[in-house]
């Protein structure tokens, strides 16, 4: 196929935004500025539900490859996705519309700014997933710290000046070194296309190191305890749709990170760093839940939740079984549509009582039957319940894990336990009870827009809970070679040592 | 007979300034006569150097030369010091220091850059230097009734008159020790095991450090940025540095050649204590123009770090990184300058507060600018930094390039301050509304380079590369 559709799925936001830029600003133009960006990213979400549809399921490798000479003589710009890639790229298309539409309600100064850093944002991300190239990556990578920055910091709440600072500096500390990494491969291999690199393979006494900067990256961006603080900062301050695509895409990129570089790039040195991986996880899993227990606010519950999920994801992808990395990601993915819906439905009360604090609700399901129902799944969908897709991802993850390891599988096991303990008594102090406080009488239940979204975002969660099939069958291929491919090098590396 | 060809630009600048001086002297008010003559004199040495940019060759028993390496500097260096006085004229007339030495006292100090960079020889090298700091020295002071003017002037002039005078001791130990004053048979004669060469080596490198401000030969840099009236602290942040850089570069490649590994320990240093620097220094300060300048030491400190590899790949980067350090610097002055508030200039960081509603372009122009000095992908700051890193990494100086790496970190916090200022906190008072054509075609130009320069990034250096290869 000749139509260069990754390139065109990645530009048409940016395009969209440079639309927005120059629309015409009158009293009125709310209205055209979100039109316009709708209609870009829905247009978007089309074109990527085509290209997963035209995607080769059982096909080894890269797919819809775009190359192009880009610094001269050493970098080219290649694209291409496989079966881990597009899922991310359908769920970064999905994800935007839903931010667009739920700003409309709540973001109330400089609307057309506001679009305008999401549809970049979104550029940079889609642009993370296809880029075959470590350069291009990095700067993908990067570049949407620019965007997430400015939402967090113009449109967040009274500490956003901080949140934004710890968020972009953490982030950038973490990533400086995978640059110095990233670098240091080109000179030991002579190029940076990673399906080269796979092929030329990186000498196993420099993968240790390299391994710890592309780690130092991933970590903080993932996050991984002890470099998770400034994720809850960010979640409570950046606005509803802020959020929203931090825990759903943002996060999601460390993952992608760690199965497509680290384990494809430094397979010795990801077996050598599995007991790493597996404390921080498990430290992560049960702290964080325990932390989460005793938060006040929603949306700093909800964060340290994605902590733990998180934490599920790493130790899922680093036990190098079929069950637990198909199970990564499906729990990343399912992540990213039931953190979406949290955070949505704390902005849902939030723009109506503006209060995030647990302490000022309670018995909301008198006077908001419909967000209490819609809430609900979603709490249940995230601790875990079998038929929401919380539960696919958990339990391949387990499945994979026992395989490892026996402690390993209980401690993990205790975390969904104390996830369903912090979710629940969240759901009974905020729905649940008598509505004692006057304030929240007048509430309003979802409006159009707010119940579309919600809906839909529900009927997903509980479809990939019943068939998860449709996401597994489209990873299969790609996760059977990552593993493949990962054994061989181990086995090669033990054949040398003897 | 010799080939006078070569020293053309020279003698049209020369010629051109003393009859721009008697011009000046004999018109009443001529302060706009003369500025518009020095537009005419730049664009037309820019012709002239376009011209001859690939001719080659020395002059003077080879106490000149030319060649096309020599030539992008000077492109380089009339091309900041064009947009330097487009973008500065309103404060200039605004500040009443519209004098008509002022343009002149700058062509005579580019003068003196292009014989400094062109210069193959000791004697001719330092007379250079000196032409142009003399210059520099006045327009420091220029603003005569201010009181900080007058005193960074005086501060750049003891201080600098220091370095010269290290500068010369250099000089004259490597005359001693090898017998000739000129790079190319310093070269030939130099002799490794002798001391005495590393000794006028050091001094010689020490008197440079001071003139592109790195650390530790830093210490006039903020006070004379802050002192001197703005628009010549912009032509000190743009066009010097360009020229010390180039001047750098000469001498660790012909005199110092054989020496690589003294010089190298050095510059790493200098480098490492720059960047470190650049970025803690600038992490207190409000005043906008003490942050330029330590934000400027923590530049140099990256383009040093481009040529302590002492490889063709580690100058042409240090090259680029310079060059596109011009186009943010020209953009940052650009926004000062339209930093006005009741017909003052303001020079405090917090006058920046809520910008971007009031005047969102300006807030879009400078967030583009600070991000690239951060060194924030996918703009040209990125690029240049990355360039650098490159060649730093390829000789496997690990520890300059983390430090350097993490530096960034340190100074993107400053950066992103003012993006605070301007973006995240409330309105104070807005700013004079200014309209003039040569900032804003300025700004539009540095913003437009540094938001597209991701789509061919490798096109300066591929230039860069070719000249420093001849």
């Amino acid at each position: 196929m000749n139509f260069p559709i990754l390139s065109s799925v990645t530009l048409l936001p940016a395009l969209g935004a440079l639309f927005i830029l120059f629309s015409k600003s009158e009293k009125n133009e709310n209205r055209n500025v979100i039109n316009l960006s709708l209609f870009t990213s829905v247009a978007n979400f089309i074109l990527t539900i085509f290209l997963w549809h035209s995607f080769d399921k059982n096909f080894v490798g890269f797919q819809f490859v775009e190359e192009q000479n880009w610094i001269s003589g050493f970098i080219k710009f290649k694209f291409g996705i496989d079966g881990i890639s597009i899922l991310f790229i359908v769920l970064t298309a999905f994800i935007t519309p839903i931010c667009i539409i739920s700003c409309v309600n709540s973001v109330k100064t400089r609307l057309k700014e506001f679009l305008i850093a999401i549809l970049i944002l979104e550029t940079f991300m889609i642009g993370v997933f296809c880029s075959l190239d470590l350069v291009v990556f990095y700067i993908f990578f990067e570049a949407g710290l620019i965007p997430m920055f400015l939402i967090i910091g113009i449109w967040g709440g009274p500490k956003r000046v901080y949140a934004a600072f710890k968020f972009f500096l953490f982030t950038l500390l973490g990533s400086v070194l995978m640059l110095v990494a990233i670098i240091s491969i080109y000179w030991i291999t002579g190029t940076t296309d990673i399906t080269q690199i796979f092929e030329i393979k990186i000498p196993v006494k420099y993968q240790y190191i390299l391994w710890l900067a592309f780690f130092s990256s991933f970590a903080v961006k993932m996050p991984m305890w002890p470099v998770h603080t400034w994720l809850p900062d960010a979640h409570v301050e950046a606005p509803t749709a802020g959020s929203v695509i931090l825990a759903a895409i943002l996060l999601k990129m460390a993952g992608y990170g760690f199965l497509r570089f680290s384990i494809g790039m430094f397979p010795v040195a990801s077996e050598y760093f599995i007991p790493l991986i597996f404390t921080l996880s498990i430290i992560a899993i049960i702290y964080t839940s325990l932390v989460a227990l005793m938060q006040e606010d929603m949306k700093k519950l909800i964060a340290y939740s994605s902590v733990a999920h998180m934490g599920f994801v790493t130790l899922g992808i680093f036990t190098f079984t079929p069950q637990g990395i198909e199970g990564s990601i499906f729990q990343m993915i399912s992540h990213g549509l039931i953190s979406a819906a949290l955070f949505l439905c704390v902005g849902v009360l939030y723009d109506r009582a503006h209060s995030r604090l647990i302490s000022s609700y309670g018995g909301v399901v008198n006077i908001l039957p419909k967000y209490s129902l819609v809430f609900g799944v979603f709490m249940l969908s995230a601790l875990g319940l079998p038929g929401t897709s919380g539960f696919v991802g958990e339990f391949l993850v387990l499945i994979g894990v026992f395989q490892k390891s026996f402690l390993v599988a209980i401690l993990a096991s205790v975390g969904i336990i104390l996830g369903a303990a912090y979710m629940l008594w969240l759901y009974k102090r905020v729905v649940f009870g008598k509505l004692e406080k006057n304030e929240l009488k007048e509430l309003k239940d979802l409006n159009f827009s707010e119940g579309t979204v919600l809906f839909l975002l529900m009927a997903l969660v509980l479809f990939f809970g019943f068939y998860p099939n449709l996401i597994l069958d489209t990873i299969h291929t790609s996760v059977e070679e990552l593993i493949k491919n990962y054994k061989q090098a181990i086995i090669f590396n033990l054949s040398v040592i003897k | 007979m010799e080939n006078f060809d070569l020293i053309i630009p020279e003698i049209f600048l020369s010629l051109s300034i003393f009859l721009t001086l008697l011009i000046g002297v004999f018109f009443k008010n001529s302060y706009n006569l003369v500025t518009n003559l020095t537009y005419l004199i730049i664009v037309s040495l820019l012709l002239i150097i376009f011209n001859s940019f690939n001719e080659s060759g020395n002059l003077f028993s080879n106490s000149f030369i030319t060649n096309s390496f020599i030539n992008f500097f000077k492109i380089l260096i009339l091309l900041g010091t064009l947009f330097v006085m487009l973008i500065t004229q309103n404060f200039i007339k605004d500040t009443k220091i519209n004098y008509f030495e002022y343009p002149l006292l700058i062509l005579f100090s580019v003068l003196g850059m292009f014989f400094m960079i062109s210069s193959n020889d000791l004697m001719s090298f330092y007379l250079g230097l000196e032409l142009q700091s003399l210059a520099l020295y006045i327009l420091a002071s220029f603003d005569r009734d201010n009181l900080k003017s007058n005193e960074s002037g005086l501060k750049y002039f003891v201080l600098s008159a220091l370095s010269s005078g290290l500068l010369l001791y250099g000089c004259s130990l490597l005359y001693g020790f090898t017998g000739s004053t000129n790079f190319e048979e310093i070269n030939l004669k130099m002799e490794l095991e002798n001391t005495g060469t590393t000794f006028a080596m050091v001094f010689i490198l020490v008197g440079l450090a001071f003139k592109v401000s790195a650390v530790p030969f830093h210490m006039w840099t903020p006070d004379v940025y802050q002192g001197s009236p703005s628009s010549v602290t912009s032509f000190f942040a743009v066009v010097p540095k360009v020229a010390g850089i180039a001047i750098l570069i000469r001498f660790v490649q012909i005199p110092f050649e054989q020496l690589i590994d003294q010089w190298q320990n050095i510059l790493v240093f200098m480098s490492i204590a720059s960047m470190i620097l650049g970025a803690v220094a600038a992490i207190g300060q409000t005043n906008i123009k003490r942050l330029i300048a330590y934000s400027s030491i923590g530049h140099i400190g990256y383009a040093l770090a481009g040529i302590s590899t002492g490889t063709v790949t580690g100058y042409s980067s240090s090259i680029a990184y310079i060059s596109v350090y011009v186009i943010m610097n020209l953009g940052v002055f650009s926004c000062i300058f339209l930093m006005k508030k009741d017909g003052k200039y303001c020079e405090d960081i917090k006058d920046l507060a809520g910008t971007s509603k009031q005047n969102p372009l300006l807030a879009i122009a400078f967030l583009i600018i600070m991000f690239s000095l951060a060194g924030i992908p996918p703009l040209a700051g990125f690029f240049a930094k990355f360039y650098v890193f490159m060649s730093v990494i390829e000789n496997g100086m690990y520890t300059l390039a983390i430090i350097g790496l993490l530096s960034t970190v340190i100074s993107a916090f400053y950066y992103l301050r003012i993006i605070k200022i301007i973006y995240f906190d409330d309105m104070h008072k807005p700013f004079d509304h200014i309209k003039n054509l040569g900032i804003s075609t300025t700004l539009f130009l540095s913003t437009v380079i540094l938001i597209t320069f991701f789509i061919y990034p490798s096109f300066l250096n591929t230039i860069v590369e070719t000249l420093v290869i001849n």
